[in-house]
């Protein structure tokens, strides 16, 4: 392990700009792909006419492999960070779309009903209990879109984003592999961590329900992309 | 246009020996595949049969998946250098997760009752399992097999970073001489592999739904 780990401690003055530089990309493409999503997904929610439309066209986009993606883009935009973000906000968007349509599909009718009921007005109704309702499907979209994103930046390094990706581009061609190990521990690492960070935040903003209810279990439909 | 021109006439140039590079990428995706199935299916049914204890290695499963498949090509790098081989284990070491996990969850989906009917005709274990479980769950071990497939076809694009050829080889040539023709010449056939694989095997996940409901 000691041996993994010893070019990010001994280098860690070289290895910190990439980590930052990581999370720049992965952290701008998440933020542009939410502010979309979001209100797309609500939308396309309440619109089912338009929902399987927009549904192909995203499957589409997210099948395409990444490293041909970011191939695509490079003839319009150059090399370097704006192809990544590009392409890593719109698989970010169709983890996030899909799940927030699904999330507030699987709100129970029977549970507005009763809200309306009370007197609540369609905002009293949004913000009170539907988004709060769907809310712990929505953080799952948003774990597997940010795994997902995490990931492929270290591949955006090869189109000249850098990124921690840059560690494995650099390292392979050093004999003693002490760069390439520290670049897939960092990634691996970084990966897990966020993976169980995001998992805790899911279990907290997940209403109890009492089990006599039964519920319909509502579970996050997209895939981690890998690649 | 003029781009897509340029990329047709390069792709057809026999010197740039694309129906290589093509083949080795459906080599290198179907012999991981098949190891994969061949893993993680059997271990799937298997290990649905436990409570907890399976639970345990599904949810490491999970864990390893989060790691991306960039790092785990890269992972085999040291010990098994470059070209094929660490590519191809890369590739059925990626694909082996979501195989496993599908089957279990396949397996744990059939309802007990069926189980019980088939005990109670007098089926045996192993006629039980071909007969009665395995038609049952296999809607949810191929949409395990369409996320391995996928993803497999996808991560073959980076074996070219360690030397295993593929179609990526042409987005690689194509960044490193700066010609976007080249990019394309790897990019649209990977791409278009890709969303075909992910519809057939949607449509005969689809199939297999549609038959169970039948019965």
């Amino acid at each position: 392990m000691n041996q993994l780990t010893r070019y990010l401690f001994e280098h860690f003055d070289r290895v910190w700009p990439l980590i930052v530089q990581h999370f720049w990309i992965s952290g701008t493409s998440l933020a542009i792909a939410l502010v979309i999503a979001l209100p797309l997904g609500l939308f396309i929610s309440r619109k089912q006419a338009l929902a399987t439309p927009v549904l192909i066209v995203l499957g589409v986009v997210y099948t395409i492999p990444s490293f041909a993606l970011f191939a695509f883009l490079v003839p319009f935009t150059g090399i370097g960070a704006q192809p990544a973000i590009i392409a890593l906000t719109a698989y970010a968007l169709v983890v996030l779309v899909r799940n927030t349509m699904v999330a507030f599909n699987g709100v129970d009718r029977g549970v507005i009903e009763a809200a309306r009921g009370m007197g609540m007005s369609n905002p009293q109704i949004l913000w009170r209990i539907e988004i709060p309702l769907a809310l712990p499907i929505v953080v799952a979209g948003i774990r597997i879109a940010a795994l997902s994103t995490i990931g492929l930046t270290t591949i955006a390094a090869w189109i000249g984003a850098g990124g921690l990706g840059q560690l494995l581009r650099d390292g392979m061609n050093d004999p003693t592999y002490s760069k390439l190990y520290g670049g897939i521990i960092a990634i691996g690492a970084i990966a897990i961590v966020a993976d169980l960070l995001f998992r805790l935040v899911e279990r907290l903003v997940s209403i109890p329900t009492p089990r006599r209810t039964a519920a319909p279990i509502v579970k996050p439909v997209a895939d981690l992309k890998e690649a | 246009m003029d781009t897509l021109q340029k990329a047709l006439e390069y792709a057809l140039d026999p010197s740039n020996d694309f129906a290589d590079a093509l083949g080795m990428h459906l080599k290198l995706s179907g012999v991981a595949l098949l190891i994969a199935v061949a893993i993680g299916v059997p271990l799937g049914i298997w290990i649905s049969r436990f409570g907890a204890p399976a639970q345990i290695v599904v949810n490491i499963m999970g864990v390893v998946r989060v790691v991306p498949s960039i790092a785990v090509l890269f992972l085999l790098l040291p010990p098994l250098h470059t070209g094929f081989r660490p590519s191809a284990v890369a590739l059925t070491l990626l694909a082996v997760p979501p195989l496993l996990i599908n089957t279990d969850a396949g397996m744990r989906s059939v309802d007990r009752t069926v189980l019980e009917a088939g005990r109670g005709l007098g089926m045996s274990a192993w006629r039980l399992l071909w007969r009665v479980q395995m038609p049952l769950a296999l809607p949810v071990v191929l949409a395990g097999l369409r996320i391995a497939a996928v993803e497999v076809i996808a991560s073959a694009t980076l074996a070219t970073l360690i030397g295993g050829g593929g179609l990526g080889d042409f987005i690689a040539a194509g960044l490193s001489l700066s010609r976007n023709y080249i990019l394309l010449v790897g990019a649209i056939p990977v791409a278009l592999l890709a969303l075909i694989v992910e519809l057939s095997l949607a449509y005969l996940q689809r199939v297999t739904v549609r038959y169970q409901r039948t019965r």
